[in-house]
Protein backbone atom coordinates (compact mmCIF):
# COMPACT_ATOMS: atom_id res chain seq x y z
CA UNK A 1 0.00 0.00 0.00
CA UNK A 2 1.15 3.58 -0.82
CA UNK A 3 0.21 4.92 2.55
CA UNK A 4 0.20 4.03 6.34
CA UNK A 5 -3.22 3.23 7.80
CA UNK A 6 -2.62 6.27 9.98
CA UNK A 7 -2.37 8.37 7.21
CA UNK A 8 -5.81 6.63 5.39
CA UNK A 9 -7.40 6.94 8.60
CA UNK A 10 -6.63 10.08 8.73
CA UNK A 11 -7.41 10.90 4.81
CA UNK A 12 -11.09 9.18 5.43
CA UNK A 13 -11.58 10.38 8.54
CA UNK A 14 -10.16 13.64 8.70
CA UNK A 15 -10.21 15.56 11.93
CA UNK A 16 -11.25 19.57 12.75
CA UNK A 17 -12.08 19.20 8.65
CA UNK A 18 -13.99 22.61 7.78
CA UNK A 19 -14.18 26.35 7.60
CA UNK A 20 -14.56 29.10 10.51
CA UNK A 21 -16.26 32.26 10.30
CA UNK A 22 -14.70 33.90 13.56
CA UNK A 23 -11.52 32.98 13.31
CA UNK A 24 -8.46 34.88 14.68
CA UNK A 25 -5.93 34.07 12.09
CA UNK A 26 -6.29 32.41 8.74
CA UNK A 27 -3.46 30.95 6.80
CA UNK A 28 -3.30 29.61 3.30
CA UNK A 29 -0.54 27.90 1.78
CA UNK A 30 0.95 25.86 -1.95
CA UNK A 31 -0.49 26.63 -4.59
CA UNK A 32 -3.38 24.66 -7.26
CA UNK A 33 -0.84 25.00 -10.21
CA UNK A 34 1.48 22.10 -7.82
CA UNK A 35 -1.61 20.18 -6.72
CA UNK A 36 -2.19 21.25 -3.03
CA UNK A 37 -3.08 23.82 -1.26
CA UNK A 38 -3.97 24.06 2.86
CA UNK A 39 -5.98 26.97 4.52
CA UNK A 40 -6.24 26.64 8.22
CA UNK A 41 -8.34 28.26 10.61
CA UNK A 42 -7.50 29.02 14.56
CA UNK A 43 -8.95 30.39 17.25
CA UNK A 44 -6.82 32.11 20.16
CA UNK A 45 -7.57 32.98 23.55
CA UNK A 46 -5.00 34.08 26.16
CA UNK A 47 -2.27 32.80 23.67
CA UNK A 48 -3.78 29.14 23.23
CA UNK A 49 -5.29 27.76 20.08
CA UNK A 50 -8.42 26.69 21.49
CA UNK A 51 -10.20 25.52 18.14
CA UNK A 52 -8.57 25.00 14.58
CA UNK A 53 -9.95 24.13 11.30
CA UNK A 54 -8.46 23.21 7.85
CA UNK A 55 -9.60 22.77 4.48
CA UNK A 56 -7.77 21.17 1.62
CA UNK A 57 -7.29 20.58 -2.08
CA UNK A 58 -5.02 17.97 -2.36
CA UNK A 59 -4.18 14.54 -2.20
CA UNK A 60 -4.45 11.61 0.55
CA UNK A 61 -1.46 12.72 2.44
CA UNK A 62 -2.11 16.68 2.38
CA UNK A 63 -5.71 15.94 3.59
CA UNK A 64 -3.80 13.66 6.03
CA UNK A 65 -0.98 16.02 6.98
CA UNK A 66 -3.82 18.71 7.28
CA UNK A 67 -5.69 17.01 9.72
CA UNK A 68 -2.80 15.59 11.68
CA UNK A 69 -1.18 18.97 12.35
CA UNK A 70 -4.45 20.50 13.57
CA UNK A 71 -4.70 17.84 16.08
CA UNK A 72 -1.22 18.47 16.86
CA UNK A 73 -1.72 21.96 17.67
CA UNK A 74 -5.49 22.24 19.55
CA UNK A 75 -5.34 23.29 22.45
CA UNK A 76 -1.48 24.26 22.48
CA UNK A 77 -0.09 27.27 23.40
CA UNK A 78 0.57 29.35 20.50
CA UNK A 79 4.79 29.02 20.94
CA UNK A 80 4.41 25.42 21.17
CA UNK A 81 1.85 24.94 17.80
CA UNK A 82 5.06 27.09 16.66
CA UNK A 83 7.51 24.46 17.61
CA UNK A 84 5.35 21.92 15.19
CA UNK A 85 7.99 20.21 12.32
CA UNK A 86 6.78 18.84 9.18
CA UNK A 87 8.79 15.70 10.66
CA UNK A 88 6.72 15.60 13.61
CA UNK A 89 3.57 15.45 11.26
CA UNK A 90 4.80 13.12 9.00
CA UNK A 91 5.96 10.74 11.77
CA UNK A 92 2.90 10.98 13.93
CA UNK A 93 0.98 9.96 10.27
CA UNK A 94 3.56 6.32 10.70
CA UNK A 95 5.71 7.97 7.80
CA UNK A 96 4.68 9.50 4.20
CA UNK A 97 6.11 8.04 0.73
CA UNK A 98 9.12 10.05 0.32
CA UNK A 99 7.85 12.06 -2.82
CA UNK A 100 4.82 12.65 -0.30
CA UNK A 101 6.84 14.84 2.21
CA UNK A 102 6.07 17.71 1.09
CA UNK A 103 2.79 17.64 2.24
CA UNK A 104 3.65 17.90 5.65
CA UNK A 105 6.21 21.03 5.04
CA UNK A 106 2.70 22.45 3.71
CA UNK A 107 0.97 21.45 6.84
CA UNK A 108 3.60 22.84 9.01
CA UNK A 109 3.57 26.36 6.90
CA UNK A 110 -0.35 26.47 7.21
CA UNK A 111 0.19 26.30 10.51
CA UNK A 112 3.06 29.21 10.64
CA UNK A 113 0.79 31.38 8.24
CA UNK A 114 -2.39 30.59 10.62
CA UNK A 115 0.13 32.10 13.36
CA UNK A 116 1.42 35.00 11.33
CA UNK A 117 -2.15 36.58 10.80
CA UNK A 118 -3.18 36.32 14.33
CA UNK A 119 0.03 38.34 15.05
CA UNK A 120 -0.77 40.60 11.99
CA UNK A 121 -4.36 41.20 12.93
CA UNK A 122 -3.54 41.63 16.74
CA UNK A 123 -0.13 44.02 16.38
CA UNK A 124 2.04 41.44 17.77
CA UNK A 125 5.44 42.13 17.31
CA UNK A 126 7.54 38.54 15.22
CA UNK A 127 10.91 38.04 13.77
CA UNK A 128 9.63 37.54 9.53
CA UNK A 129 12.53 35.65 9.30
CA UNK A 130 10.31 33.04 11.31
CA UNK A 131 7.69 32.78 8.79
CA UNK A 132 9.46 31.80 5.60
CA UNK A 133 7.26 29.54 3.10
CA UNK A 134 9.21 27.62 0.77
CA UNK A 135 6.90 24.91 0.69
CA UNK A 136 6.36 25.51 -3.30
CA UNK A 137 10.33 25.52 -3.84
CA UNK A 138 9.49 21.52 -5.12
CA UNK A 139 7.27 23.31 -7.59
CA UNK A 140 8.52 24.92 -10.39
CA UNK A 141 6.16 27.96 -11.56
CA UNK B 1 -20.17 -3.27 -5.14
CA UNK B 2 -17.14 -3.89 -6.56
CA UNK B 3 -16.66 -2.39 -10.11
CA UNK B 4 -13.29 -2.54 -12.13
CA UNK B 5 -13.19 0.43 -14.29
CA UNK B 6 -9.78 0.30 -15.23
CA UNK B 7 -9.20 -1.89 -18.36
CA UNK B 8 -6.97 0.97 -19.83
CA UNK B 9 -4.35 -0.56 -17.49
CA UNK B 10 -4.96 -3.91 -17.99
CA UNK B 11 -7.66 -6.14 -17.86
CA UNK B 12 -8.42 -9.94 -16.27
CA UNK B 13 -7.84 -12.42 -18.27
CA UNK B 14 -10.59 -14.28 -20.16
CA UNK B 15 -10.95 -17.85 -19.31
CA UNK B 16 -10.52 -19.11 -22.41
CA UNK B 17 -7.70 -17.88 -22.70
CA UNK B 18 -6.38 -19.44 -19.55
CA UNK B 19 -7.17 -22.16 -20.38
CA UNK B 20 -5.70 -22.46 -23.52
CA UNK B 21 -2.68 -21.12 -21.53
CA UNK B 22 -2.79 -23.51 -18.89
CA UNK B 23 -2.79 -26.43 -21.27
CA UNK B 24 0.29 -25.46 -23.13
CA UNK B 25 2.34 -25.00 -20.02
CA UNK B 26 1.43 -28.30 -19.12
CA UNK B 27 1.78 -29.45 -22.67
CA UNK B 28 3.69 -27.60 -24.91
CA UNK B 29 7.12 -27.61 -22.89
CA UNK B 30 9.23 -27.94 -25.45
CA UNK B 31 12.00 -25.53 -27.34
CA UNK B 32 10.71 -24.94 -30.91
CA UNK B 33 14.15 -24.07 -31.39
CA UNK B 34 14.90 -28.17 -30.99
CA UNK B 35 14.87 -30.43 -33.99
CA UNK B 36 13.46 -33.32 -31.97
CA UNK B 37 9.78 -33.83 -31.77
CA UNK B 38 9.07 -32.28 -28.40
CA UNK B 39 10.83 -29.07 -29.48
CA UNK B 40 8.58 -29.68 -33.36
CA UNK B 41 5.04 -29.61 -31.77
CA UNK B 42 6.23 -26.38 -30.08
CA UNK B 43 7.07 -25.31 -33.25
CA UNK B 44 4.03 -26.07 -34.47
CA UNK B 45 1.62 -24.63 -31.84
CA UNK B 46 3.74 -21.21 -31.97
CA UNK B 47 3.47 -20.87 -35.53
CA UNK B 48 -0.39 -21.41 -34.95
CA UNK B 49 -0.58 -18.77 -33.09
CA UNK B 50 1.06 -16.60 -35.67
CA UNK B 51 -1.03 -17.07 -37.99
CA UNK B 52 -4.08 -16.83 -35.86
CA UNK B 53 -2.92 -12.77 -34.90
CA UNK B 54 -1.87 -12.43 -38.22
CA UNK B 55 -5.47 -12.97 -39.55
CA UNK B 56 -7.05 -11.01 -37.12
CA UNK B 57 -4.54 -8.11 -38.25
CA UNK B 58 -4.84 -8.83 -41.80
CA UNK B 59 -1.32 -9.50 -41.75
CA UNK B 60 1.16 -12.19 -42.85
CA UNK B 61 2.30 -14.42 -40.14
CA UNK B 62 5.85 -13.37 -41.38
CA UNK B 63 5.05 -10.20 -40.69
CA UNK B 64 4.50 -10.81 -36.66
CA UNK B 65 7.31 -10.59 -34.22
CA UNK B 66 6.68 -11.75 -30.35
CA UNK B 67 7.80 -9.54 -28.13
CA UNK B 68 7.34 -8.59 -24.18
CA UNK B 69 4.54 -6.54 -24.91
CA UNK B 70 3.59 -3.09 -25.73
CA UNK B 71 7.05 -1.02 -24.45
CA UNK B 72 9.07 -3.17 -26.35
CA UNK B 73 7.18 -3.37 -29.26
CA UNK B 74 7.42 0.63 -29.07
CA UNK B 75 11.08 0.55 -28.60
CA UNK B 76 12.02 -1.51 -31.34
CA UNK B 77 9.48 0.10 -34.00
CA UNK B 78 11.02 3.01 -33.37
CA UNK B 79 14.93 2.21 -33.41
CA UNK B 80 14.36 0.33 -36.30
CA UNK B 81 12.98 2.58 -38.59
CA UNK B 82 15.79 5.09 -37.18
CA UNK B 83 18.22 2.83 -38.11
CA UNK B 84 17.05 2.58 -41.85
CA UNK B 85 16.34 6.64 -42.09
CA UNK B 86 19.96 6.80 -40.75
CA UNK B 87 21.19 4.66 -43.40
CA UNK B 88 20.12 7.59 -45.68
CA UNK B 89 20.90 10.53 -43.28
CA UNK B 90 17.51 10.71 -42.30
CA UNK B 91 17.26 12.30 -38.72
CA UNK B 92 13.54 13.67 -38.38
CA UNK B 93 10.76 12.20 -36.80
CA UNK B 94 7.14 12.91 -36.62
CA UNK B 95 5.11 12.13 -33.36
CA UNK B 96 2.46 13.76 -31.14
CA UNK B 97 2.52 15.58 -27.94
CA UNK B 98 0.99 12.70 -25.78
CA UNK B 99 1.93 9.42 -27.35
CA UNK B 100 2.35 6.50 -24.84
CA UNK B 101 6.01 6.90 -22.20
CA UNK B 102 7.15 3.90 -24.28
CA UNK B 103 7.18 6.10 -27.34
CA UNK B 104 8.19 9.49 -25.63
CA UNK B 105 11.02 8.43 -23.65
CA UNK B 106 12.47 6.35 -26.70
CA UNK B 107 12.10 9.69 -28.74
CA UNK B 108 13.75 11.83 -25.68
CA UNK B 109 16.74 9.18 -25.81
CA UNK B 110 17.30 10.03 -30.16
CA UNK B 111 17.06 13.44 -29.27
CA UNK B 112 19.82 13.34 -27.30
CA UNK B 113 21.71 11.82 -29.74
CA UNK B 114 20.77 14.24 -32.84
CA UNK B 115 18.07 13.30 -33.96
CA UNK B 116 15.23 16.11 -34.37
CA UNK B 117 11.38 14.91 -33.51
CA UNK B 118 8.57 17.17 -34.06
CA UNK B 119 6.02 16.78 -31.70
CA UNK B 120 2.44 17.68 -33.38
CA UNK B 121 -0.58 19.15 -31.27
CA UNK B 122 -3.38 17.41 -30.69
CA UNK B 123 -5.73 20.09 -30.31
CA UNK B 124 -8.44 20.27 -27.66
CA UNK B 125 -10.32 17.57 -28.77
CA UNK B 126 -6.97 15.03 -28.40
CA UNK B 127 -6.99 14.38 -32.10
CA UNK B 128 -3.84 14.39 -34.32
CA UNK B 129 -4.93 16.21 -37.47
CA UNK B 130 -3.38 13.75 -40.87
CA UNK B 131 -2.69 17.88 -42.85
CA UNK B 132 -0.79 18.25 -39.30
CA UNK B 133 1.27 15.22 -39.96
CA UNK B 134 1.73 16.02 -43.98
CA UNK B 135 2.99 19.57 -43.46
CA UNK B 136 5.26 18.22 -40.53
CA UNK B 137 7.14 15.75 -42.96
CA UNK B 138 10.59 16.53 -44.57
CA UNK B 139 12.97 15.21 -46.78
CA UNK B 140 14.86 13.86 -43.99
CA UNK B 141 12.19 12.35 -42.09
CA UNK B 142 12.50 9.12 -41.20
CA UNK B 143 9.52 7.97 -39.39
CA UNK B 144 6.32 8.92 -38.28
CA UNK B 145 4.95 7.39 -34.90
CA UNK B 146 1.15 8.47 -34.10
CA UNK B 147 -0.43 6.82 -31.44
CA UNK B 148 -4.05 4.77 -33.13
CA UNK B 149 -6.07 5.20 -29.39
CA UNK B 150 -4.79 7.41 -26.47
CA UNK B 151 -4.41 5.49 -23.25
CA UNK B 152 -6.00 7.87 -20.97
CA UNK B 153 -8.28 9.87 -22.56
CA UNK B 154 -9.29 7.16 -25.50
CA UNK B 155 -9.80 9.48 -28.07
CA UNK B 156 -8.87 7.52 -31.80
CA UNK B 157 -6.51 9.21 -34.38
CA UNK B 158 -7.15 9.77 -38.17
CA UNK B 159 -4.69 6.58 -38.57
CA UNK B 160 -5.41 5.57 -42.14
CA UNK B 161 -5.36 8.93 -43.34
CA UNK B 162 -1.91 9.35 -41.60
CA UNK B 163 -0.80 6.47 -43.08
CA UNK B 164 -1.90 7.29 -47.01
CA UNK B 165 -0.04 10.65 -46.24
CA UNK B 166 3.04 8.70 -45.01
CA UNK B 167 2.95 6.10 -48.30
CA UNK B 168 2.66 9.45 -50.17
CA UNK B 169 5.71 11.06 -48.36
CA UNK B 170 7.81 7.61 -48.65
CA UNK B 171 8.08 7.44 -44.99
CA UNK B 172 7.82 4.80 -42.39
CA UNK B 173 4.46 5.04 -40.14
CA UNK B 174 4.66 3.71 -36.96
CA UNK B 175 1.02 2.98 -34.73
CA UNK B 176 0.99 2.58 -30.91
CA UNK B 177 -1.95 0.20 -31.19
CA UNK B 178 -2.06 -1.04 -27.67
CA UNK B 179 -5.21 0.94 -26.51
CA UNK B 180 -6.63 -0.35 -29.92
CA UNK B 181 -6.17 -3.71 -31.15
CA UNK B 182 -9.52 -6.32 -29.29
CA UNK B 183 -11.32 -2.80 -29.00
CA UNK B 184 -11.72 -1.37 -33.00
CA UNK B 185 -11.39 -2.53 -35.83
CA UNK B 186 -7.89 -2.89 -37.38
CA UNK B 187 -6.56 -4.18 -41.07
CA UNK B 188 -3.13 -3.05 -41.23
CA UNK B 189 -3.29 -2.93 -45.26
CA UNK B 190 -6.33 -0.91 -45.13
CA UNK B 191 -5.41 1.30 -42.71
CA UNK B 192 -1.71 1.94 -44.19
CA UNK B 193 0.46 0.93 -40.98
CA UNK B 194 4.16 -0.02 -41.71
CA UNK B 195 4.48 -1.01 -38.05
CA UNK B 196 2.26 -1.59 -35.49
CA UNK B 197 2.35 -2.48 -31.47
CA UNK B 198 -0.09 -4.28 -29.52
CA UNK B 199 -0.14 -6.11 -26.21
CA UNK B 200 -1.86 -8.90 -24.77
CA UNK B 201 -3.06 -7.75 -21.28
CA UNK B 202 -5.30 -4.73 -23.11
CA UNK B 203 -7.34 -7.42 -23.97
CA UNK B 204 -7.95 -10.28 -21.71
CA UNK B 205 -4.40 -11.66 -22.54
CA UNK B 206 -1.80 -12.15 -20.29
CA UNK B 207 1.31 -9.65 -19.39
CA UNK B 208 4.38 -9.48 -20.75
CA UNK B 209 3.68 -10.17 -24.15
CA UNK B 210 3.26 -8.19 -27.23
CA UNK B 211 3.52 -8.12 -30.81
CA UNK B 212 5.71 -6.05 -33.21
CA UNK B 213 4.06 -6.14 -36.48
CA UNK B 214 6.56 -5.13 -39.72
CA UNK B 215 5.22 -4.78 -43.01
CA UNK B 216 7.10 -7.24 -45.29
CA UNK B 217 9.93 -5.06 -46.40
CA UNK B 218 10.48 -3.27 -42.92
CA UNK B 219 13.79 -4.28 -41.48
CA UNK B 220 13.74 -4.75 -38.25
CA UNK B 221 16.89 -4.27 -35.80
CA UNK B 222 17.17 -6.29 -32.62
CA UNK B 223 16.73 -4.94 -29.22
CA UNK B 224 18.07 -7.76 -27.84
CA UNK B 225 20.71 -9.51 -29.02
CA UNK B 226 21.37 -13.95 -28.82
CA UNK B 227 19.76 -16.82 -30.61
CA UNK B 228 18.15 -16.88 -34.15
CA UNK B 229 14.46 -16.78 -32.86
CA UNK B 230 11.70 -15.09 -34.69
CA UNK B 231 13.66 -14.66 -37.37
CA UNK B 232 16.83 -13.22 -35.65
CA UNK B 233 15.22 -10.19 -34.77
CA UNK B 234 14.03 -11.08 -31.31
CA UNK B 235 16.49 -13.42 -29.28
CA UNK B 236 15.24 -15.74 -26.40
CA UNK B 237 13.15 -19.03 -25.69
CA UNK B 238 9.85 -18.20 -27.06
CA UNK B 239 6.72 -17.97 -24.25
CA UNK B 240 4.67 -20.02 -25.92
CA UNK B 241 2.05 -20.17 -23.19
CA UNK B 242 1.72 -16.62 -23.05
CA UNK B 243 1.61 -16.40 -27.10
CA UNK B 244 -0.77 -18.84 -27.08
CA UNK B 245 -3.03 -17.38 -24.41
CA UNK B 246 -2.74 -13.56 -26.71
CA UNK B 247 -3.69 -15.35 -29.55
CA UNK B 248 -6.85 -16.80 -27.95
CA UNK B 249 -7.92 -13.31 -26.17
CA UNK B 250 -7.49 -11.81 -29.77
CA UNK B 251 -9.68 -14.28 -31.45
CA UNK B 252 -12.25 -13.76 -28.92
CA UNK B 253 -12.49 -10.42 -28.68
CA UNK B 254 -12.33 -9.93 -32.56
CA UNK B 255 -15.07 -12.48 -32.54
CA UNK B 256 -17.05 -10.26 -30.16
CA UNK B 257 -15.68 -7.20 -31.27
CA UNK B 258 -19.54 -5.87 -32.53
CA UNK B 259 -21.49 -6.54 -29.53
CA UNK B 260 -18.67 -5.61 -27.36
CA UNK B 261 -18.73 -2.14 -28.92
CA UNK B 262 -22.52 -1.78 -29.25
CA UNK B 263 -22.88 -2.87 -25.26
CA UNK B 264 -19.61 -0.74 -24.06
CA UNK B 265 -20.80 2.10 -25.89
CA UNK B 266 -24.45 2.20 -24.38
CA UNK B 267 -23.03 1.74 -21.11
CA UNK B 268 -20.04 4.56 -21.59
CA UNK B 269 -22.80 7.23 -23.06
CA UNK B 270 -24.84 6.84 -20.16
CA UNK B 271 -21.33 7.53 -18.16
CA UNK B 272 -20.83 10.25 -19.63
CA UNK B 273 -24.11 11.79 -19.65
CA UNK B 274 -24.43 11.22 -15.46
CA UNK B 275 -20.91 12.61 -14.89
CA UNK B 276 -21.53 15.39 -17.03
CA UNK B 277 -24.52 16.35 -14.52
CA UNK B 278 -21.91 17.17 -12.13
CA UNK B 279 -21.29 20.83 -12.23
CA UNK B 280 -17.88 22.12 -13.59
CA UNK B 281 -16.94 18.75 -15.17
CA UNK B 282 -15.40 18.02 -18.33
CA UNK B 283 -15.76 15.16 -20.52
CA UNK B 284 -11.90 15.46 -21.59
CA UNK B 285 -11.52 14.51 -25.52
CA UNK B 286 -13.50 14.51 -28.28
CA UNK B 287 -17.31 13.43 -27.76
CA UNK B 288 -17.75 10.58 -29.98
CA UNK B 289 -14.32 9.74 -31.68
CA UNK B 290 -12.88 7.57 -28.28
CA UNK B 291 -12.63 3.68 -28.21
CA UNK B 292 -15.83 2.67 -27.06
CA UNK B 293 -14.69 1.99 -23.06
CA UNK B 294 -12.45 5.00 -22.15
CA UNK B 295 -13.72 7.89 -20.07
CA UNK B 296 -11.73 10.80 -18.72
CA UNK B 297 -13.14 13.61 -16.63
CA UNK B 298 -11.67 16.62 -14.99
CA UNK B 299 -13.77 18.02 -11.76
CA UNK B 300 -12.66 21.65 -10.85
CA UNK B 301 -11.60 21.96 -7.65
CA UNK B 302 -10.53 18.76 -6.46
CA UNK B 303 -7.52 16.35 -6.92
CA UNK B 304 -7.28 13.40 -8.40
CA UNK B 305 -5.84 11.52 -6.07
CA UNK B 306 -7.96 11.76 -3.16
CA UNK B 307 -10.87 10.97 -5.68
CA UNK B 308 -9.49 7.81 -6.73
CA UNK B 309 -8.89 6.63 -3.32
CA UNK B 310 -12.38 7.73 -2.45
CA UNK B 311 -13.61 5.72 -4.70
CA UNK B 312 -11.46 2.77 -3.98
CA UNK B 313 -12.69 2.72 -0.55
CA UNK B 314 -16.64 2.29 -2.00
CA UNK B 315 -15.12 -0.64 -4.58
CA UNK B 316 -14.48 1.70 -7.55
CA UNK B 317 -11.15 1.01 -9.50
CA UNK B 318 -10.15 4.10 -11.65
CA UNK B 319 -6.95 6.11 -12.70
CA UNK B 320 -6.34 9.93 -12.74
CA UNK B 321 -3.64 12.09 -14.36
CA UNK B 322 -2.75 14.43 -11.76
CA UNK B 323 0.66 14.97 -10.27
CA UNK B 324 0.41 12.64 -7.36
CA UNK B 325 -0.92 9.56 -9.23
CA UNK B 326 2.17 9.69 -11.98
CA UNK B 327 4.38 10.03 -9.35
CA UNK B 328 6.05 13.09 -10.84
CA UNK B 329 5.50 16.63 -9.71
CA UNK B 330 3.42 17.38 -13.11
CA UNK B 331 -0.09 16.28 -13.95
CA UNK B 332 0.07 13.87 -17.49
CA UNK B 333 1.39 15.21 -20.72
CA UNK B 334 -1.52 14.37 -22.38
CA UNK B 335 -4.15 16.46 -20.51
CA UNK B 336 -1.72 19.05 -20.32
CA UNK B 337 -1.46 18.55 -24.40
CA UNK B 338 -5.50 19.40 -24.53
CA UNK B 339 -4.62 23.14 -23.18
CA UNK B 340 -5.70 22.06 -19.34
CA UNK B 341 -3.59 24.86 -17.04
CA UNK B 342 -1.88 22.36 -14.27
CA UNK B 343 -5.11 22.99 -11.76
CA UNK B 344 -7.70 21.55 -13.94
CA UNK B 345 -5.75 18.42 -14.71
CA UNK B 346 -5.01 17.34 -11.39
CA UNK B 347 -8.44 17.03 -10.78
CA UNK B 348 -8.72 14.29 -13.30
CA UNK B 349 -10.22 10.77 -13.22
CA UNK B 350 -10.31 8.03 -15.85
CA UNK B 351 -12.49 5.22 -15.74
CA UNK B 352 -12.27 2.27 -18.47
CA UNK B 353 -14.97 0.10 -18.94
CA UNK B 354 -15.31 -2.70 -20.88
CA UNK B 355 -18.39 -5.84 -21.55
CA UNK B 356 -17.23 -7.31 -17.82
CA UNK B 357 -18.91 -3.83 -16.79
CA UNK B 358 -22.52 -3.72 -16.06
CA UNK B 359 -25.57 -1.39 -16.45
CA UNK B 360 -26.08 -1.15 -12.28
CA UNK B 361 -22.00 -0.79 -11.97
CA UNK B 362 -22.28 2.76 -14.16
CA UNK B 363 -25.42 3.88 -12.33
CA UNK B 364 -22.83 3.13 -8.70
CA UNK B 365 -20.29 4.89 -10.50
CA UNK B 366 -22.03 8.01 -11.41
CA UNK B 367 -23.53 8.22 -8.07
CA UNK B 368 -19.91 7.50 -6.40
CA UNK B 369 -17.94 10.06 -7.98
CA UNK B 370 -20.82 12.77 -7.62
CA UNK B 371 -21.07 12.26 -3.77
CA UNK B 372 -16.68 11.86 -3.69
CA UNK B 373 -16.72 14.98 -5.66
CA UNK B 374 -18.70 17.21 -3.67
CA UNK B 375 -17.84 16.01 -0.59
CA UNK B 376 -13.92 16.72 -1.65
CA UNK B 377 -15.46 19.98 -3.24
CA UNK B 378 -16.37 20.89 0.66
CA UNK B 379 -13.19 21.07 2.36
CA UNK B 380 -11.69 22.68 -0.91
CA UNK B 381 -10.19 26.10 -0.17
CA UNK B 382 -10.45 26.05 -4.38
CA UNK B 383 -13.70 24.72 -4.81
CA UNK B 384 -14.34 28.14 -2.42
CA UNK B 385 -12.29 30.49 -4.43
CA UNK B 386 -13.97 29.30 -7.25
CA UNK B 387 -17.45 29.39 -5.56
CA UNK B 388 -16.70 32.74 -4.43
CA UNK B 389 -15.61 34.57 -7.71
CA UNK B 390 -11.79 34.68 -6.24
CA UNK B 391 -10.86 32.03 -9.22
CA UNK B 392 -12.52 32.08 -12.18
CA UNK B 393 -13.93 28.70 -13.74
CA UNK B 394 -12.24 27.22 -16.18
CA UNK B 395 -14.77 25.45 -17.89
CA UNK B 396 -17.89 28.01 -17.54
CA UNK B 397 -17.19 28.46 -21.06
CA UNK B 398 -16.97 24.89 -21.95
CA UNK B 399 -20.12 24.12 -20.46
CA UNK B 400 -22.04 26.88 -22.28
CA UNK B 401 -20.56 25.41 -25.21
CA UNK B 402 -21.56 21.84 -24.94
CA UNK B 403 -24.66 21.39 -23.10
C1 LIG C 1 -0.76 3.26 -25.44
C2 LIG C 1 0.14 2.30 -24.70
N1 LIG C 1 1.35 2.01 -25.19
C3 LIG C 1 2.18 1.17 -24.57
C4 LIG C 1 1.83 0.55 -23.40
C5 LIG C 1 2.80 -0.37 -22.73
O1 LIG C 1 2.42 -1.70 -22.87
P1 LIG C 1 3.07 -2.83 -21.96
O2 LIG C 1 2.55 -2.62 -20.59
O3 LIG C 1 2.61 -4.12 -22.55
O4 LIG C 1 4.55 -2.68 -22.04
C6 LIG C 1 0.57 0.83 -22.83
C7 LIG C 1 0.14 0.21 -21.57
O5 LIG C 1 0.38 0.69 -20.49
C8 LIG C 1 -0.29 1.73 -23.51
O6 LIG C 1 -1.49 2.03 -23.01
Amino acid sequence: MLYSEKVMDHFQNPRNVGKMDDADGIGEVGNAKCGDIMKMYIKVSNGVITDVKFNTFGCGSAIASSSMATEMIKGKPIDEALQLTNKAVAEALDGLPPHKMHCSVLAEEAVRAAVKDYYDKNGIAYNPEDFRENSCAHCHE
Amino acid sequence: MFVYADHAATTEMSPVAIEKMTDALKTVWGNPSSLHTVGQEAKVVLEKAREEIAAVLGAEPREITFTSGGSESDNQAILSAVALGAAKGKKHIVSTKFEHHAVLHTLQKLEKQGYEVTYLDVHQNGIVAAEDVAAAIRPDTALVTVMFANNEIGTIQPVREIGAVCRQAGVLFHTDAVQAVGHLPINVRDDNIDLLSLSAHKFHGPKGIGVLYARRGVRLSSLIEGGAQERGKRAGTENIPAIVGMAAALTEAAENMEANTAKVTAMREKLIRGLRGIPYAHLNGDRTRRVPGTVNFCFEGIEGESLLLLLDAKGISASSGSACTSGSLDPSHVLLALGLPHEVAHGSLRLSIDETNTDAEVDYMIRSVEEVVSYLRRMSPVWEDLENGKRKHFFAEYESEEK
